[in-house]
């Protein structure tokens, strides 16, 4: 049966094809806009760690003096030195990592000077977020405390510097002094940039990674966000009043979260102790899909493209509607001779769905390459997420699944009127 | 008179003219909210920075090997001296800061040096007793600095110095409204008294709540590149690329080993450029949208109407036989559209402020002025017409010897 409804609905799309290509063109119009933003919403929203996103916790911890705090106030993404290295020095997470962003100028071997992206960070960074090395090895947590004078870089500035040799061992040249390299990344695409949200939330990793310790010794510059209370000489000193620091702890049981909160509350009620301040103090332990998602990663701009796409292919589909029903009821005499033959109410009414469905699958055909024109688009958009926008098997299915379910939609209404034409009032007519 | 025949005749495909009236009021509430959407990006990219924007470019140095500061600070002058040298420019700063750059500086800002007194974040701008002149800005109150006036950045940030400073004709009615800022103290590196107030100038970058968007401050400090950007004014527009050049030649030609590159160069309207894109690229986003939202909607009228057209034809022919004109056949399904696109066009005003009500709870945007609803209106009449001319034509053309023809 379904295979003569097929002929059937293919017959009559052929015997009016201006009104089936209309219908088709609205159709992949919506498709097309829909699933370009839907695509990009599911790439912006995704996991990028997903073995471990509920288990990384970003710690967030308000502990500014009082003339520094307003209630109201989330607390800050960032911590002080002295907060940072107080936490890291306790060590009660499985694994922890203080860090914050740099900018370095480092020279060739041929005297070039080269501006590069660096991370000031601690020895759990590397097993923490899953780095991938590929020549050499991460520093220990006894380098972080010696302040050694050594660099992990990345796979890039290793093809720039040494044309990709294993450079481990070999020196890199910053400002006065030197770093020994002691590690060489492999391909570590993380995207978005959870980790630190604050220099660009997609891109390439950075180039250049040394001990905290070390990068604060030879007053390396840093980057990303600087705030401090009070006036002080050295912002990055160890007690300076400055939040610059972001601070991650790797907890691997939600029991042990629940322990870790419970130690940085203590943590907190110590520092209130001590005189810092007399306000309750803030914390904030968030995974890492709940930390994405508090620093709004999904642009409000892309949010509203996906509604306007939503709302237009919505637009499509009232359209889509309006020609079936004028397509179906054309075919009263059609559909009464059926009847009078004696095709149930039922069979009318699938025949009718199917023609739909089949304006649906070739709507979906189109709106697929429309998208795909879409996807051109984004990727030429001046976004900093542009290139890593692509559209997976999930989206393709999603396509036509999307597709076909809102051309049966459409369909419905048209095919319940079709059922109940008057087979008599038809052939009367005629 | 025709009125009641067109209406009577809708009444007959009541569930066709609800879609169709549908398409028009979804299409009219969508058009009008993006239209008001791609203004208000207009609106956004326009906003006037109070800065001589044509005639600036800026150039960033990076040390490799610092030295110590005297040392960056003689070489400082050097460069100031070398890029005041070349032909075109008309003024040279260092400043800490750029409009449209990365970067932006922020101090906490209050009427009293008591640490609990409420403040807001201002922007500073810091540079040399030229730095007004550079930039171009309007003095609207008291005067520019004085040579003599200028402090070293470890003497600013000491707080003692009560440097004079500065600030916009925003911030002086923020913190003195009603009254000339002049000679009044604020405190942001210590007790800085007031000499000057500018017209207008704006953060480097949008950054907290919009309406400090105008607040800023100047204080005179001399600053050493590595803490900032050579900004030069040219003479003439048209200049601007060769001074680039020349600066780099200059910069490159005296000193030690520098990061001087043309990735670190640009004309500020380049980056004013750069600094709107996204903005540009969703104005243009929300025009694609419009046009096809009024493809599809005229697609919609084209086969509905179509479909009227061909299902009438006996109704068309028997009243051209009784003496109906072409004229009045194409009138009918005009007069038709018309009435539909007008109640589409109600029901889309309602949409309209119903969907602005939603953008505005989550958007932040704005209540929209009332003159989006008669341009979207018109927008919809004018394709519905345009959608509608097609089929009448073909009504017109049915002969009128159908009527005597039984099918």
């Amino acid at each position: 049966m379904f295979g003569y409804y097929l002929d059937l609905a293919l017959r009559s799309l052929r015997r009016n094809q201006a009104l089936t290509a209309l219908m088709v063109l609205a159709i992949a119009l919506g498709i097309g806009t829909s699933m370009t933003t839907l695509t990009v919403m599911h790439v912006l929203s995704g996991d990028p760690i997903p073995a471990k996103s509920a288990q990384l916790f970003r710690v967030r911890m308000n502990v500014s003096p009082d003339e520094a705090f307003k209630p109201g106030d989330d607390a800050p993404d960032n911590l002080t030195r002295r907060d940072a290295e107080a936490l890291l020095h306790d060590a009660r997470a499985d694994r922890q990592a203080m860090m914050s962003a740099g900018s370095l100028v480092v020279v060739s071997a041929q005297g070039d000077p080269l501006d590069v992206d660096a991370r000031y960070t601690s020895a759990d960074f590397f097993p923490m977020f899953d780095v991938p090395l590929r020549y050499g090895h991460a520093w220990s947590r006894s380098d972080d405390t010696s302040h050694a004078g050594v660099a992990v870089i990345s796979g890039t500035l290793n093809r720039q510097l040494f044309g990709g040799a294993d450079s481990v061992g070999k020196m890199l040249q910053v400002g006065d002094g030197s770093l020994r390299i002691i590690g060489v990344l492999g391909d570590w695409d993380m995207n978005p940039r959870f980790y630190d949200l604050s220099d660009g939330q997609f891109g390439d990793s950075e180039d250049v990674f040394l001990p905290l310790s070390t990068a604060t010794d030879m007053k390396l510059s840093t980057s990303g966000q600087m705030w401090c209370w009070g006036n002080s000489k050295d912002a990055h000193g160890a007690d300076a009043p400055c939040i610059w620091l972001q601070y991650w702890a790797q907890l691997d049981t939600p029991a042990k979260a629940v322990a870790y909160r419970q130690y940085l509350r203590n943590y907190i009620a110590l520092q209130q102790k001590a005189g810092r301040f007399t306000h309750p103090g803030q914390l904030d332990l968030q995974d890492v899909m709940a930390w994405l998602d508090a620093k709004g990663v999904v642009p409000a701009d892309v949010r509203l493209q996906m509604w306007l796409a939503l709302g237009f292919l919505g637009i499509c589909l009232l359209n889509t509607v309006g020609l079936l029903l004028a397509k179906f009821l054309r075919r009263s005499n059609e559909i009464g001779v059926r009847r009078a033959l004696g095709a149930s109410r039922g069979a009318i009414f699938l025949q009718c769905l199917v023609e739909a469905g089949v304006v649906g699958l070739a709507g979906g055909v189109s709106g697929l390459a429309l998208a795909g024109l879409g996807m051109v688009l984004v990727r030429h958009q001046p976004t900093d997420y542009a290139a890593y926008i692509h559209m997976d098997l999930r989206m393709l299915l999603a396509t036509f699944v999307l597709a076909l379910l809102s051309s049966l939609l459409a369909g419905l209404l048209p095919a319940w009127r079709a059922m109940h034409v008057a087979p008599g009032v038809a052939l009367k007519s005629n | 008179m025709h009125f009641r025949h067109i209406f009577s005749a809708l009444g007959r495909h009541r569930i066709a003219v609800c879609l169709l009236v549908l398409e028009i009021a979804f299409s009219c509430a969508v058009v009008c909210n993006a239209l008001f959407l791609i203004g208000n990006r207009l609106e956004l990219m326009h906003r006037s920075t109070g800065v001589d924007e044509a005639h600036l470019i800026h150039v960033g140095v990076r040390s490799v090997t610092p030295g110590s500061a005297d040392a960056v600070m003689a070489q400082t002058r050097t460069d100031l001296a070398a890029l005041r040298a070349i032909p075109g420019v008309v003024n040279v700063s260092v400043v800490n800061q750029v409009l449209f750059g990365d970067g932006v500086s922020f101090s906490g800002v209050s009427l009293s040096d008591d640490a609990k007194a409420p403040g807001i974040q201002v922007t500073q701008y810091l540079g040399n007793a030229q730095l007004a002149d550079t930039l171009g800005l309007k003095l609207a109150d008291g005067r520019r600095f004085k040579p003599d006036e200028v402090i070293s950045y470890a003497q600013l940030e000491s707080g003692g110095s009560s440097a004079p400073v500065i600030i916009t004709k925003a911030l002086a009615n923020h913190f003195f409204p009603g009254q000339s800022a002049l000679g009044k103290t604020i405190h942001a590196f210590g007790a800085d008294r007031v000499v000057g107030v500018v017209e207008r100038l704006v953060q480097p970058r949008d950054y907290g709540p919009a309406e400090n968007y105008d607040y800023a401050m100047l204080f005179p400090v001399e600053m050493p590149y590595s803490q900032g950007r050579y900004l030069i004014r040219v003479r003439d527009a048209s200049q601007r690329q060769t001074v680039i050049q020349g600066a780099l030649r200059a910069l490159k030609a005296d000193g030690p080993l520098r990061l001087i590159s043309p990735k670190y160069a640009t004309t500020l309207e380049a980056a004013r450029d750069k600094y709107y894109r996204n903005d540009r690229a969703m104005a243009w986003m929300l025009v694609g949208v419009c046009v096809l939202l009024l493809v599809v909607t005229s697609v919609g009228i084209v086969g509905l109407t179509s479909f009227w057209v061909a299902q009438r034809r006996r109704q068309i022919g028997i009243r051209r036989a009784i003496g109906a004109t072409r004229g009045d056949i194409r009138r009918y399904f005009q007069t038709e559209n018309f009435l539909i696109a007008t109640l589409g066009i109600v029901l889309g005003m309602v949409l309209t402020y119903g969907l602005n009500l939603l953008l505005m709870a989550h958007y932040e945007l704005g209540r929209l002025p009332g003159y989006y609803l008669p341009v979207g209106a018109l927008a919809l009449w004018v394709i519905g017409q345009l959608a509608v001319l097609g089929p009448a034509l073909r009504a017109a053309a049915v002969p009128p010897v159908v009527a005597t023809r039984s099918v």
